[in-house]
């Protein structure tokens, strides 16, 4: 290398590549800042007509005008609910189960198997829900819940498949690999020395699990519940295909439903009047705030535990 | 050498059997979350298959209710739609991980590293209401680039992530090399850089675009739909997804039969994408770390 830097030129070619790219860092915050304002912008007429009883209200009324979304809101809350009092504890347990019992050999390609079931599309899921998921609910599990559990509020009446219930189910099937990713990564970076100490103390393999694995690695679990429960507010398509699309709040968990996203992708491409399509921005709105607490606090979580990386 | 208490007491006796009763349950646990996969998979297959034929690939849907026709045009359309999205998403979504792998001491790194993030997590249906917003309410219409601009907003931070992270394991060393030959740092960058991670950065403009061709909620609104080949891109476009999803919900068997071709179809790319996505970046991280 014998050509001397032309330092003026080389200079100016580093600071137009840095403000490039400067740029396009502005561009990126930019974009989310204008996501927020643009959804807000549609949906403003509606928060200013209904006010705080838009969330509150459970009239939804695209006839007579009236929009009150806490159906919505209550069917997005009990359908999470659902799916993570099913997911957590399985995707827990594989987790625990990829990185403490099961050797490379077979930890690799299940990892990998369920890498796959997330990149699945939400549409597909839908359709296995649609055609295999919901009629076996119909056929087997609602009659078998109602026959024995029926005595309960939450699994009285009539089963037709669609409903809460199946729509907690896939989606608990859908946030299962982001959960249970996430546990592994938290599960790997306790020292092996603590799994050690507890071994040569005696402890049995689930007691070193319980003891040295589990305890410390509470609040990484806890981030990666969290993060599947922001996997879960934003899941659509799946959901709406599913849930029975009602807008009803029921005691049933066999009733059909709507959540914030599926309401939206149910009605707003035909959405009758411009009130109807601003309280359907509306709902989107809270759904976008209330996704990004979550996922914020998700990431508060995770960045100790888990060395850096989230 | 035996010693004295070298009985197992009743409660070793115990802490073992539950010991191997866990065992058990944390190998079902691992086995439940696999199942599903496999179940959709099989039924894919079994619907899907006996559904596709050349009509399939070729034609365009029949009237409604009636029986044949094919997706062609929903085939055309993702590709349309992926391929703006992409000519969009990437070149930014590359520039933003460039920027937060090479330029770490930048002030607007960290604010940058946090908006991906959130980024990626705004549920695709909202943003399909700002594309809606954006692109569809002034111009009056549905159109395919309303659904371009909403799957490039999807694409852009997952390539900004996977780019940073791939530059990220390029060794210091070879950067100081660079910039201690005299090459500027924009040239050790883009040539230096850039160039030895190639495979890695196109792996993840991959993953990108195979979650952009499966998503729908963001095309339900500005994209719509379109029973025949659209004539301009300001126009409704099909696509592969939002066919999917109104056949499935319609009361024809033959729809939902070609919903499954779809579905067949669909997921064949995905995976294939995702397949050869992971195991090149697996070859690339193994080959990086020898060094």
């Amino acid at each position: 290398m014998s050509r001397a830097p032309k330092k003026r030129e080389e200079h100016f070619g580093d600071r137009l590549f840095l403000w490039i790219l400067r740029g396009v860092a502005v561009a990126v915050l930019l974009l989310l800042a204008a996501i927020a304002i643009e959804v807000f912008d549609v949906a403003s007429p509606a928060f200013r007509k209904f006010g705080a009883g838009f969330l509150l209200s459970n009239n939804w009324d695209p006839v007579n005008e009236e929009f009150g979304a806490l159906a919505f809101i209550y069917g997005t809350v009990v359908s999470s609910l659902i799916a993570l009092c099913i997911a957590v504890p399985i995707s827990v347990g594989a987790a625990l189960f990829l990185t403490e019992i099961a050797l490379e050999g077979l930890s690799k390609p299940v990892s990998f198997l369920i890498e796959m079931l997330a990149a699945i599309p939400s549409v597909i899921y839908g359709l296995w829900g649609i055609f295999v998921l919901a009629p076996w609910m119909r056929t087997t599990l609602q009659p078998w819940l109602g026959e024995h559990l029926g005595f309960i509020p939450l699994f009285s009446g009539p089963g037709y498949g669609v409903g809460m219930l199946t729509a907690g189910i896939i989606l608990a099937i859908m946030i299962t690999p982001t959960i249970s990713a996430i546990c592994r990564e938290v599960f790997n970076a306790v020292p092996q020395i603590q799994r050690e100490a507890a071994l040569a103390l005696g402890a049995t393999r689930w007691e070193m699990i319980r003891t040295a694995v589990l305890k410390s690695s509470g609040l990484g679990i806890f981030g990666a519940v969290i993060l599947g429960l922001g996997r879960a507010l934003g899941e659509t398509m799946a959901v709406t295909m599913v849930i029975g699309n009602r807008p009803e709040i029921s005691s049933s968990l066999f009733a059909p439903a709507h959540t914030m996203a599926s309401v939206i992708a149910n009605e707003y491409a035909e959405a009758a009047g411009d009130m109807h399509l601003s309280a359907l921005a509306a709902v989107g709105f809270s759904l976008f705030v209330v996704s990004f607490l979550i996922n914020f606090i998700a990431r508060l979580l995770l960045f100790r535990p888990v060395s850096g990386r989230s | 050498m035996k010693l004295k208490n070298d009985q197992l007491s009743g409660r070793d006796i115990r802490r073992k059997l539950f010991n191997g009763w866990m065992l058990a349950v944390l190998f079902m646990a691992t086995l439940v979350t696999v199942l599903p996969l496999f179940n959709i998979f099989v039924y894919v297959l079994k619907q899907g298959i006996p559904a596709l034929n050349l009509d399939f690939f070729t034609q365009l849907p029949a009237p409604v209710g009636e029986t044949g026709g094919g997706m062609a045009n929903a085939m055309l359309g993702s590709l349309t739609l992926v391929f703006l999205a992409a000519a969009l998403g990437v070149p930014v979504g590359i520039a933003a991980g460039v920027f937060l792998s090479e330029y770490k001491e930048s002030k607007l790194a960290h604010p940058l590293r946090f908006g991906v993030d959130l980024l990626t997590s705004i549920p695709s249906i909202i943003v399909g209401i700002f594309a809606y917003a954006l692109v569809v309410r002034p111009i009056g219409h549905f159109s395919a680039y309303a659904g371009a601009l909403a799957l490039a907003i999807i694409i852009i931070p997952i390539v900004a992530r996977t780019t940073e992270e791939i530059l990220r394991l390029v060794p210091v060393h070879i950067r100081e090399a660079g910039l201690a030959l005299g090459i500027p740092r924009w040239r050790v960058i883009l040539v230096v850089v850039l160039k030895g991670t190639r495979a890695g950065v196109i792996t993840g403009v991959m993953l990108a675009v195979a979650r952009a061709a499966g998503e729908t909620a963001p095309l339900i609104f500005t994209a719509l739909n379109n029973k025949f080949w659209a004539r301009s891109l300001d126009q409704p476009i099909a696509s592969l997804p939002v066919t999917l999803y109104n056949y499935a919900i319609s009361p024809y068997e033959d729809w939902h039969r070609q919903a499954w071709a779809a579905a067949l179809v669909l997921m064949v790319f995905v995976l294939v994408l995702n397949l050869v996505t992971r195991l090149t970046i697996g070859r690339v991280a193994k080959g990086r770390k020898r060094d």
